[in-house]
């Protein structure tokens, strides 16, 4: 099966959302709208011509603050049919109101997604509406920010440790000359 | 060996308690069996049988209440801080700290952009020997472990303070 039949599957049973089809680059991709992506992939998952059964991957991207935008990359896997298959979806980075971006779940289609939504959270500061357990899964739980945001500045310390080089120990140095 | 029968004549050492216990410590550094990141893979390569850290009466301990010497090998994040700050503490005294590679040194490669590294495990816990090297060779962390005898040959522990304390209170019922 080619990317122009899935395609052509995909925009045929949702006519009414704007799916652009991306063949610039050496991995064709389809292009999501954020809001319909957890409704796509439900439709990706069951059809009987698909049967994207495997999520490998999410990858997210901050285009930086120029740009304005982030992106979901989803690769999916048909197992049955040996095909793959990317989505992506752009979004603005921070809503109008300042708070972090926010994308529907897929983690009740594959279980695989739970963790990597909770990556993504993490390190990106994208919330996933419908997540069952949206918890940070690799720094620790009262850590400040998301640091592979563009435009993150890491906190002055952490539990009473500098976190920069330059601004050296944060402890007094021990009495004991040994120690010191 | 019946030739070489125990008499009690000869085999007399004179030192001084100080001495003797300085070498007890030294002659069986029991370091904790932890590792942090790649260089807890080199620190294991010292454990096992082509460099035999036993040989000097080196060999891991499965619980900081038993140990002596904790070996910082690999990176330490922020979210294992205060997990080393605590096994630190767990341990009795006199304890020992042996910094093994450039992470635990001083953040090494994540010095600049390394937001969940501490810039150097001294910053939570005193060390007494730098090892270093990225990872350094089982023969510098065996070097690092001589260093450490030496430092301890040479040490004269300090009276516990509480015992100071019940002394002088001693003195001072026996002057009333």
């Amino acid at each position: 099966m080619t990317f122009q039949e899935i395609t052509d599957i995909v925009t045929g049973q949702f006519a009414a959302l704007a799916i652009q089809p991306d063949t610039k680059n050496p991995q064709p991709a389809l292009i999501v709208p954020a809001g319909e992506i957890a409704a796509v992939c439900r439709f990706l998952y069951e059809d009987e011509r698909l049967y994207f059964d495997y999520l490998a991957c999410i990858t997210a991207i901050d285009n930086g603050t120029a740009a304005d935008t982030m992106e979901l990359i989803y690769n999916l896997t048909s197992i049955p049919y040996g095909v793959d298959l990317t989505l992506k979806t752009i979004f603005p980075r921070n809503t109008a109101s300042g708070t972090l971006p926010s994308v529907p779940t897929v983690s009740h289609i594959w279980r695989t997604a739970d963790w990597h939504e909770r990556e993504a959270y993490d390190l990106m500061g994208i919330t996933f509406e419908g997540h069952p357990d949206l918890r940070r899964i690799l720094l620790p739980e009262d850590w400040e920010g998301h640091p592979l945001r563009k435009d993150y500045d890491a906190q002055e310390r952490y539990h009473g440790i500098y976190v920069r080089y330059q601004d050296g120990p944060a402890l007094e140095p021990s009495d004991d000359p040994d120690r010191a | 060996m019946s030739e070489r029968i125990k008499t009690g004549d000869g085999g007399i050492i004179l030192t001084n308690a100080e001495d003797l216990m300085n070498w007890a410590r030294l002659s069986s550094l029991w370091p904790m069996g932890f590792g942090l990141a790649c260089c807890a893979i080199e620190m294991m390569a010292t454990y096992a049988a082509n460099y035999d850290l036993e040989r000097f009466g080196i060999m891991p301990r499965p619980s900081p209440r038993q140990s002596d010497v904790m070996i910082v090998a690999g990176t330490v994040t922020f979210k294992m801080a205060d997990r080393i700050r605590r096994l630190y503490e767990q341990m009795p005294e006199p304890r020992y700290v042996i910094s093994m590679g450039s992470c635990s040194n001083c953040g090494g490669p994540y010095w600049e952009h390394g937001y969940h590294v501490v810039k150097g495990v001294d910053r939570i816990i005193p060390v007494d020997v730098y090892v270093p090297g990225c990872p350094p060779r089982p023969e510098a962390l065996i070097g690092g472990f001589m260093k450490l005898q030496e430092k301890i040959r040479g040490k004269q522990e300090a009276v516990p303070e509480l015992f100071l304390e019940m002394e002088a209170a001693d003195q001072k019922a026996v002057l009333s």
